[in-house]
């Protein structure tokens, strides 16, 4: 059982190296662009007055969200103690780390001048002068800092038995650099007792956390007066959907990785039912946060979010908008809530789904108000420009790169984990 | 006293002829867009004439109102800037500090006006614009925003020869370039915290109001509504 689990590791195989380059020079081509972008001005993209944000904050809260999968999801397993969790939790938590990296570049992506983010951080500086602590912006990047450093922890923390496995079975170099990753790792009950502790104490201190990173990006939000986006709802729902495409991102990493790595015998149909029931339950919740917005919103008959309202339930953006429910709600719900089409297949088409409608819902939450602000003479509307649409295919394929890189340094899979839920049973 | 500085707007007499938009250009090296440019939404103008159609036609009326910034006395755009690039002046203007400005650009999104810009590509002047550029004024590079700032400027230039004269600024010695060149002196600068002030006197006439107040913002400019039908 072991050998299965650290094949994947030990050995790679000629169509790794095609995928790592395919991957590599897709997001070359992405770093490119936004060197492209630098250098001629942030003007190369399609953002423009008065829509002064579009494709670069969508990716971002998008992936912000994505990054809600694995430690959530990890973290609550953990705490009740779900038997089925053992062969899930590295994959989700490995999830949360590479979406957070990506996630971070994109405020730096998206800045008039990205050589100067750094004016974010709070140093003395010769400038004198601090970060605007009441701007949501900063509380962002102290956010997601947290969130990223937390998140490590919680994926490095139950690593370090199995770099000590590795360690055990690598020779020359790589042994080396299990030998330092694993921290002196024996297995003393004493150093068994640390981590155990460390693990309840991590799960416990990140899902606080985590939610509040997802309601300090809807602050970005809710904060300014804008028609639509100032909104008390927007925190909680803000969570719900980052938990909602978290789900759904995990399902699907899941179901490439059993294929990819052959897990046939560890990723049972079992966990993806398990997964598919609570995406089942995220896609209602968000449908009736979503309901709740909209009802509020056209009974309040605010002119100016009107404006806004109707810009998307029937008019430019309708398109787009209905995408998203079904999208998010019709195909989720039909194969999800029979129980005979809820297989793998099923789970994971709902969640390349649920990943599209997603995407679509942040890019509606922010373009359409941002065009249809209060005076009607300064109305406008957004066309992604190919640096912008280059960039954000680029993230996609960063992330399969940044898993599968991952898959050759560690087991995708718990090895102790799994073994220790062996023992117990 | 600090004064603390507003603008009256009589739409009874603005005609939209655009003089203002022009002359504020001019003062202040706001960049010119090509036709293509300015299609894709990147024309700058911290001070526009919105064209607006009232009734159905034939029996239409044209009504325009000029928009600049408002300068809010609880203006959004100021706590969301991360590095105080946006920030309230003693004086009670909106500054913004163009080398503190990073880009994010979230105060355009904050402001309710639609009144701040951005520069998305280095500026640049049809020739021979590029040779009148006011030394008074920065010329913004790409990648940071940029509104009006009541001409700053002419504001500064006279409290210092007011102060070397040992005089006080007098109301109606200071003229931004919009109001120096408006016509039909539909915008009227001064300061507000001087009740005999011109713009004072206009600002508690009962024909005036301020441009979305319900949001709060409590803006210093005031447009009087117009009259005639």
């Amino acid at each position: 059982m072991i050998d299965d689990l650290l094949q994947p590791v030990l050995r790679t195989s000629w169509r790794f190296v095609v995928l790592i380059l395919v991957l590599g020079a897709i997001v070359a081509a992405g770093a490119g662009a936004w060197l492209y972008q630098v250098y001629y001005g942030i003007g190369m993209a399609g953002i423009r007055w008065p829509v002064f944000w579009a494709f670069y904050v969508t990716n971002f809260v998008f992936w912000i969200g994505i990054s809600h999968a694995g430690t959530l999801v990890s973290a609550i397993l953990r705490l009740v103690n779900a038997r089925w969790r053992r062969p899930v939790t590295r994959c989700a938590e490995a999830i949360t780390v590479f979406a957070l990296m990506i996630g971070a570049l994109f405020p730096i992506i998206h800045l008039g001048r990205p050589w100067l983010f750094f004016w974010l951080v709070p140093y003395p500086s010769e400038r004198m002068i601090w970060p605007n602590f009441q701007s949501p912006l900063v509380w962002d990047f102290f956010a997601i800092n947290t969130y990223l450093t937390g998140s490590v922890l919680f994926l490095l923390l139950p690593l370090i038995p199995d770099f000590a496995l590795l360690r055990d079975r690598t020779a020359g170099m790589r042994q080396k650099i299990y030998t330092a990753l694993a921290l002196g790792w024996r297995g003393t009950p004493k150093q068994w007792r640390r981590l155990e502790s460390a693990m309840t104490i991590m799960a416990v201190v990140i899902l606080p956390v985590a939610v509040s990173v997802h309601t300090i990006v809807s602050f970005d939000f809710s904060m300014a007066p804008v028609p639509m986006w100032h909104s008390t709802i927007f925190g909680p729902y803000f969570v719900a959907g980052a938990i909602f495409s978290g789900i759904a991102a995990l399902i699907l990493v899941m179901a490439a990785l059993r294929k990819a790595l052959h897990l046939q015998a560890f990723l049972l149909p079992l966990h993806f039912d398990n997964l598919g029931k609570l995406l089942l339950m995220m896609s209602l919740l968000w449908a009736y946060f979503v309901f709740a917005e909209r009802l509020t919103t056209w009974y309040g008959n605010d002119p100016s979010e009107l404006a806004v309202f109707w810009a998307t339930q029937r008019g430019t953006y309708a398109p787009l908008y209905w995408t998203m429910v079904a999208c998010n709600l019709v195909i989720p719900v039909c194969l999800l809530s029979i129980s005979r089409l809820r297989t793998i297949t099923g789970c994971a088409i709902a969640s390349v789904s649920v990943l599209i409608g997603m995407w679509i819902e942040r890019f509606l939450i922010i373009v359409p108000a941002l065009g249809h602000k209060y005076l009607p003479y300064s109305w406008g509307t957004y066309r992604p420009q190919p640096v912008e649409v280059v960039i954000t295919v680029s993230t996609f394929a960063a992330m399969v790169l940044l898993y599968a890189l991952f898959s050759k340094i560690a087991p995708v899979i718990s090895v102790w984990e799994l073994r220790a839920g062996e023992r117990t049973r | 006293m600090t004064a603390r500085w507003g603008m009256a707007v009589d739409l009874d007499r603005c005609t939209g002829c655009s003089a203002c938009v022009v002359a504020c250009h001019a003062e202040n090296n706001i960049p010119t867009a090509s036709p293509d440019h300015a299609a894709r939404g990147r024309a700058i103008h911290w001070m526009r004439i919105e064209r607006y159609w009232d009734g159905e036609f034939p029996d239409v009326r044209l009504k325009f109102r000029p928009v600049m910034c408002q300068q809010c006395d609880e203006a959004p755009c100021e706590p969301v800037c991360p590095t105080y690039a946006s920030h309230h002046t003693a004086e009670g203007l909106n500054a913004q500090v163009y080398n503190r400005c990073i880009g994010t650009r979230y105060c355009a999104n904050a402001c309710p006006y639609n009144v701040r810009f951005f520069e998305f590509v280095n500026p640049a002047w049809d020739k021979p614009l590029h040779l009148q550029l006011n030394p008074d004024v920065s010329v913004r590079g790409v990648g940071v925003m940029e509104k009006c700032t009541f001409c700053v400027q002419r504001i500064k230039a006279a409290q210092l020869e007011a102060r070397a004269g040992g005089q006080e600024v007098g109301d109606g010695t200071i003229k931004p370039a919009c109001a120096q060149s408006c016509p039909a002196t539909a915008l009227v600068f001064g300061d507000l915290n001087d009740p005999e002030s011109a713009v004072s006197r206009l600002a508690r006439s009962g024909r005036g109001s301020k441009l979305l107040e319900e949001l709060g913002t409590q803006p210093k400019v005031t447009y009087l509504a117009r009259q005639t039908p």
